[in-house]
C-alpha cells in the first residue's frame, strides 16, 4: 500500500468523522452564515411566487448514473427534490421531476413521495410525476421538453450532470418567460449554463444548494468540511510552489 | 424497514469503500460482488423507467392533453422497437437500420439546433447579466474564434494567434478549468460521506 492511498483513507476517515460532529453540533447551534449567492434568493422568491401563481416547479436531474463519478450532482439533485417538493407539493399543480438515468428517476419518485409526505400531502404524488424521458442525452433533453413548455412550469431547476444538450432545456424555459436555476459538475456544461440560463450556479456552488435551501444540518456541516479541505488544499498547492521555487521540491 | 434500509446501505457502502482502498482478496471480492449488485439493480431499473415513460405517454393520450399525438408516435415506436428487439435480437440488420437511420439522424440533428440555440443564446447574453464576468466571458469567446480561424493569405494572427491564444488555452484556462474540477471532487466527496453516514437517504424518508 502507498502513501497516497493511505493519506487518501485519512482524508475521507477525518472528513466522515468531522461531518458527524459538525452535523450533530449543527443542530443545536445557531447555522453558520454563508457568502450570499444571489442565485439561491431568487429562487426561493420564485418558488413562493410560483405556489401562489398555481403554476409548476420542475426539476430535472441530468443523465448522470448513480454508478459512475458523474452520479454525485444527481444526489444533490435529489436533496433539492426532497426540500423543493415539500414547499410546493400543496400547491395546485404538484411539481414534476425528468432525469435521463433509470436508477436516478426511481429515487426522485421515492424522494418526492416521502416530499409529499412531509407535507402532510400524501394523496397529491402520483408516479407520473418522475419521468424517465430518454436513456440518451439528446432523447432525454427532447423529452424533458414538454414539461418545460407544455406543463405550465414557472420555475425550472436544472441541477446534475449534463453535457452541452442542457442548453435546449434553459433556452426553451428562457423561451417560455420562466426561470431557469442550473447547475452541473461538467465543466462543457456550466459555460454552456452560464450563457443560457437566468441562473447559473459555478463550480463547487452545486454542492452547496442543500445548505442554502434549508437542506438541514448535514448539508450545513458539508459546506463547512468543504471550505476546511479548499483551505488545506490551498495550503498545499502555495508550500509546494515555494518549496519548488527554493530548490527543496 | 427503515433502520434496516439504512443499516443496509452504510454497511454496503463502507465494505466498497474500505474495499477500495484496502485490496485484500477478502474485500476486493466482496467489493465485486457488490457493485455487479448494483449493475444488475441498474439494469431492472432501466426496464422499469421504461415503463415509466410508457406510463406518462399513454396517460397523456388518455387525457388527450397537448402533445398526444406525439405521446401516440412514441408508444407505438417503442412497441415496434421493442418487439423487433425481441424477436430478431439486437444484432439483426433491421435493428441497426433503425439506430442508423432514425436514431443517429434525429440526434445529429438536435445538435444542429444546439449550435443555433448557443449563437442566440451568446448574442443575447449581455441583455440577460450586464456585469463585467459577461463581457469577459463573451469577450474571451469572441477572441478564441477569431484568432483560431486564420486569416486568408495571412494564416495565424501575429501575436494574437501563437502567443496570446495559447495563453489564454493553457495557462489562464487550465487554471480555473483546475480550480473548478478540485471544488466539484470535494463536493461529490462530502455528498458521498452524507449517504455514507446516513444522513441523506435517497432511497426513503429522509
Amino acid at each position: 500500500m502507498n502513501v497516497v492511498t493511505i493519506i487518501g483513507f485519512l482524508v475521507v476517515l477525518l472528513s466522515a468523522g468531522a461531518l458527524l460532529v459538525f452535523s450533530l453540533s449543527g443542530r443545536r447551534a445557531q447555522p453558520p452564515v454563508f457568502r450570499e449567492i444571489p442565485a439561491m434568493s431568487r429562487l426561493k422568491e420564485a418558488v413562493g411566487q410560483s405556489v401562489e401563481d398555481g403554476t409548476r416547479l420542475h426539476i430535472t436531474l441530468g443523465s448522470g448514473s448513480l454508478t459512475t463519478l458523474r452520479g454525485a450532482p444527481g444526489l444533490v439533485g435529489l436533496g433539492v427534490v426532497r426540500r423543493l417538493g415539500a414547499l410546493t407539493a400543496l400547491g395546485d399543480r404538484p411539481p414534476v421531476v425528468s432525469g435521463g438515468d433509470a436508477a436516478l428517476v426511481l429515487l426522485a419518485q421515492q424522494t418526492l413521495h416521502d416530499a409529499c409526505r412531509a407535507a402532510a400531502a400524501g394523496e397529491v404524488y402520483r408516479p407520473e410525476a418522475g419521468r424517465l424521458t430518454g436513456l440518451t442525452p439528446f432523447s432525454y433533453a427532447a423529452g424533458a421538453l414538454p414539461v418545460t413548455r407544455d406543463e405550465d412550469a414557472s420555475v425550472n431547476v436544472v441541477m446534475g450532470n449534463f453535457g452541452v444538450e442542457v442548453a435546449l432545456l434553459t433556452d426553451a424555459a428562457e423561451r417560455q418567460g420562466a426561470f431557469s436555476l442550473a447547475a452541473s459538475d461538467n465543466l462543457t456544461a456550466q459555460a454552456v449554463l452560464y450563457a443560457t440560463a437566468r441562473e447559473a450556479l459555478v463550480g463547487e456552488e452545486l454542492f452547496a444548494t442543500g445548505a442554502y435551501i434549508g437542506a438541514g444540518a448535514a448539508h450545513t456541516a458539508s459546506v463547512q468540511i468543504q471550505d476546511i479541505l479548499r483551505s488545506l488544499l490551498i495550503f498545499g498547492i502555495l508550500s509546494g510552489v515555494l518549496l519548488t521555487l527554493m530548490g527543496l521540491l | 424497514m427503515n433502520v434496516l434500509s439504512v443499516a443496509v446501505a452504510i454497511t454496503v457502502g463502507v465494505v466498497v469503500l474500505v474495499g477500495y482502498f484496502f485490496p485484500v482478496p477478502v474485500l476486493s471480492g466482496l467489493r465485486v460482488t457488490l457493485v455487479q449488485w448494483a449493475m444488475l439493480l441498474a439494469a431492472v431499473a432501466v426496464f422499469l423507467g421504461v415503463f415509466n415513460l410508457l406510463s406518462v405517454h399513454m396517460e397523456k393520450i388518455r387525457r388527450r392533453q397537448k402533445g398526444a399525438i406525439y405521446g401516440g408516435v412514441l408508444v407505438v415506436s417503442l412497441l415496434v422497437t421493442f418487439l423487433a428487439g425481441l424477436v430478431l435480437g439486437p444484432e439483426h440488420a433491421l435493428m441497426r437500420v433503425l439506430f442508423d437511420g432514425v436514431i443517429f439522424p434525429v440526434e445529429a440533428s438536435l445538435m444542429a439546433v444546439l449550435a443555433v440555440t448557443l449563437l442566440y443564446a451568446g448574442a443575447r447574453l449581455l441583455r440577460h447579466r450586464s456585469d463585467w464576468m459577461a463581457v469577459a466571458f463573451l469577450g474571451t469567446a469572441l477572441f478564441l474564434l477569431v484568432t483560431a480561424a486564420p486569416l486568408p493569405g495571412m494564416g495565424e494572427i501575429p501575436i494574437l494567434g501563437d502567443l496570446v491564444r495559447p495563453f489564454v488555452t493553457q495557462v489562464l484556462a487550465t487554471a480555473g478549468a483546475r480550480g473548478i474540477l478540485l471544488g466539484v471532487a470535494l463536493g461529490t466527496l462530502t455528498t458521498g460521506l452524507r449517504v455514507l453516514i446516513g444522513s441523506d437517504r435517497p432511497y426513503g424518508e429522509k
